[in-house]
């Protein structure tokens, strides 16, 4: 059973259908990329965003056109929630010439220019600074544009995060810390990697004003990504937000979770699943109707299985493109 | 007992400096850690203090003096009832007077000025590729500085950042006045955060922006290497050309003088290594001024590797239009029949010495400045190499995996049949800097070195 939904009276029918059609489009593509590791179609390292898909449409509802984001690997559902084309995206997971990186990126670095989508980057923290350095452009350049900057619990404990706090806030950039403690980083809890009993916590020692978000929750999500776009637009320079999440599978394609019990994902999906709660906020308000929603599932289906096949046709990069843009 | 006062080095790489003022005369009773003078030198004027106590007897140098060596006597302290004569010869005078003896107010950490103007360094072998016209000359410092503020001055997105480069002027003295012809927004103090203004000055790149990130020394640059070459080397390719880092990375790189094992290292073999970086590494003050232009033009992340000794030697820069050195293009800094003698950086200064020795030897040595080491202008050398049978390759890193090493196969895949001897590549030893004088010495690769690697491959 899903939790008992709150009263929302101020949210729209549009907009609880816009966070369900998103949050189900990012849930649906994973299961797709998962089912597709499996056949061998996709390798290497692939990081699934299921169980996180409330993050990044709430807060894509509180951005506005020229706002960016950047990422760690675990960033398919950040660039769907951004509107790259799905197509674009399954394709370079497929390392094929239609994918946004032509195939050379592959599941951990895209990019879109386009949608301001900066990476998907690697190296654990490493989007920290350089998501303050995309602010500090915008700062400079003197536009109010805000950047969105994701990391995990396990990067959090990185030292570079806190160099970049200290700088951030000294020169008030407008950039929001993300941190989306799924609350395991790879197999290690957060309860054995630090004492700190929250991360948004640590950063009172740097000025940088924070809060802890129910990140399971859409609407929660997107209203305190509200207060923070608020904060950094008025130029107050950064804002954290912790969002509490739960990532349902394991850290990647090969990790078998061991580290946690059944129980527990168990009980986070029956409790807490983000599009259930917003499937019950349509429904049990009466807002949307059963045939409503399926129209919707199907739609998103077929959005999917149209950017698996097209992942799957798509060719490889052709052999000389191992040499193209190395240099500008 | 008279003592003589001297000439104090205030910094690992001071060799003379000028009197700037005295702040006693004739007579003055002097106590211990009085300031006794200003010394000015090329990037600090320093307070210099009283180690003994006694009246000032004689000034030797007067206030103003330019040049003056460290160890040269400066003024005679004599106690109560002495005379000046008391004072003991000047050449019984200790050489080493180090910083450490000679306590400066101004603290110094790795701030090191380098020697005051040396003579130009390549008098006599003018640079076959500089423009005809006007030359001025002057110091690799001021080549750099110039470089910045003209760029600066042309687009309004190229800014500054690092340690120290806006009020304190820079730790090395390059920035010099960028802060207050630019503005703090173009010219960015940052904490002593490696890691993180390398992160945010490439987040910075990708939005718009041409920083130019300055490392104190490029020792501190390995806190930031990740970002250096998996976020600012690697973008571009990784977003399928998408999106690049148009930036600098530059600071002094390799040995200055006695700064031990962490201040000392030479990354030229390091960067050059990587793909998606370009690397420059000049000699000259026009190298400096030309390279670092085109870098900062450049829509690719560049390394500029600079030295701390070269910073104070002088040299001829175009004077008029809007110099810049292409990347790629090696340049023939003296030209010679026997051998190829190929290098970059300060390693050019050994070989040029070297072939300046090897003239009484009777060999004529052709000296390669590489200039950049990626790309490497292997079209030069090779041709070089072709005509003198003979190539010996000149720089301070370590030896394993060097930019000699990578040049010694290059030569040998493409001019084998050419060579009538094989390659020597001579380098920094094998082993971490040490500080003491005589092991440092033997530690970094010297003319001598040179001139005996090249009469090996001429079988003299």
């Amino acid at each position: 059973m899903a939790k008992k939904p709150d009263a929302r009276p101020n949210v729209s029918k549009d907009d609880l259908l816009k966070y369900y059609r998103e949050m189900l489009l990012i849930r649906r593509f994973e299961e797709k990329a998962g089912q597709l590791y499996g056949m061998g179609l996709i390798g290497g390292f692939c990081h699934l965003y299921i169980g996180q898909e409330a993050v990044v449409v709430g807060l894509e509802a509180a951005s506005k056109e020229g706002d960016k984001r950047v990422t760690s690997y675990r960033d398919h559902g950040h660039m769907l929630a951004c509107g790259m084309d799905a197509k674009g995206v399954m394709a370079e997971l497929t390392g094929r010439i239609g994918g946004y990186s032509k195939g050379k990126g592959g599941s951990m670095h895209m990019f879109s220019k386009e949608k301001h989508f900066y990476g998907g980057h690697g190296i654990v923290g490493a989007q920290v600074p350089l998501g303050a350095g995309l602010a500090f452009a915008d700062k400079y350049l003197g536009n109010d544009n805000v950047t969105f900057t994701y990391f995990g619990d396990g990067a959090a404990n990185q030292g570079q995060v806190y160099e970049t706090y200290n700088m951030a806030e000294l020169w008030e950039l407008p950039v929001i810390f993300v941190i989306e403690n799924n609350q395991y980083a790879m197999g290690t809890s957060m309860k054995r990697a630090t004492k700190s009993e929250t991360l948004y916590g640590r950063g009172v020692a740097y000025g940088i004003p924070g809060e802890q978000v129910d990140g399971m929750d859409v609407l929660a999500v997107k209203a305190a990504g509200e207060k923070a776009v608020a904060h950094c637009r008025a130029g107050k320079g950064p804002y954290i937000l912790e969002m509490m999440t739960y990532r349902y599978r394991g850290h990647s394609m090969s990790d078998p979770a061991k580290y946690r019990t059944r129980e527990e994902v168990e009980k986070i999906k029956t409790e807490k699943d983000c599009i259930e709660h917003v499937r019950d906020l349509l429904t049990q308000g009466g807002l949307a109707s059963d045939e409503e929603l399926k129209a919707i599932d199907k739609d998103i289906k077929a959005i999917v299985n149209e950017s698996a096949e097209f992942a799957k046709e798509s060719p490889e990069p052709p052999n000389a493109e191992l040499w193209t843009d190395i240099y500008a | 007992m008279a003592t003589q006062v001297l000439m104090p080095a205030l910094s690992p790489t001071m060799e003379e400096g000028t009197l700037a003022k005295w702040l006693v005369k004739e007579g003055d009773t002097v106590k211990s850690g009085q300031i006794l003078a200003e010394i000015e030198t090329d990037k600090a004027t320093m307070e210099f203090e009283a180690v003994d106590e006694g009246t000032v007897g004689k000034i030797l140098v007067a206030e103003g003096t330019a040049g003056v060596k460290v160890n040269t006597p400066i003024a005679v302290l004599v106690e109560e009832g002495e005379s000046v004569t008391d004072a003991p010869a000047p050449a019984a005078v200790a050489v080493a007077a180090t910083a450490a003896e000679v306590p400066a107010t101004v603290a110094a950490a790795p701030v090191a000025p380098s020697p005051a103007p040396a003579p130009a360094e390549v008098r006599g072998w003018p640079h076959t590729d500089l423009p005809a016209g006007p030359t001025k000359t002057m110091t690799v410092r001021e080549a750099l500085r110039e470089a910045m503020a003209e760029e600066m001055r042309a687009d309004p997105t190229v800014f500054l950042m690092g340690e120290e480069v806006g009020e304190y002027q820079g730790a090395y003295k390059i920035s010099q006045g960028l802060l207050d012809e630019f503005g703090a927004k173009r010219v960015v103090d940052t904490p002593i955060t490696e890691m993180g203004f390398a992160g945010i000055a490439t987040g910075a790149s990708w939005g718009g922006l041409k920083p130019i990130v300055e490392f104190m020394t490029f020792n501190f640059a390995m806190q930031a290497i990740d970002h250096i070459i998996n976020s600012a080397a690697k973008t571009l390719y990784m977003s399928g050309g998408q999106m690049g880092s148009p930036m600098v990375f530059r600071g002094p790189n390799g040995a200055a003088a006695r700064v031990g094992a962490q201040h000392s290292q030479d990354y030229a073999a390091w960067y050059a290594a990587i793909p998606g970086l370009r690397v420059c590494m000049p000699y000259t003050a026009a190298d400096a001024k030309g390279l670092l232009k085109s870098a900062i033009r450049d829509p690719n992340p560049v390394i500029f590797l600079e030295n701390e000794i070269l910073y104070g030697r002088s040299f001829e820069v175009p004077a008029e239009g809007d110099f810049v050195v292409p990347f790629g293009k090696a340049s023939i800094l003296r030209p010679g029949m026997d051998v190829t003698v190929v290098s970059f950086g300060i390693g050019c200064a050994h070989a040029l010495a070297a072939a300046e020795a090897l003239v009484g030897e009777g060999i004529s040595a052709e000296v390669i400045n590489l200039r950049t080491l990626r790309p490497i202008d292997y079209d030069t050398v090779l041709a070089s190499v072709m005509k003198t049978n003979r190539c010996v390759t000149v720089e301070e890193g370590f030896p394993v995996g060097s930019i000699g090493d990578h040049l010694a196969s290059t030569i040998m895949q493409r001019a084998f049949d050419y060579l009538d001897a094989p390659v020597i590549t001579c380098t920094g030893k094998d082993v971490p800097m040490p500080y003491a004088a005589n092991l440092e010495k033997f530690a970094l690769i010297t003319p001598a070195e040179v001139v005996t690697a090249v009469k090996s491959v001429c079988y003299r």
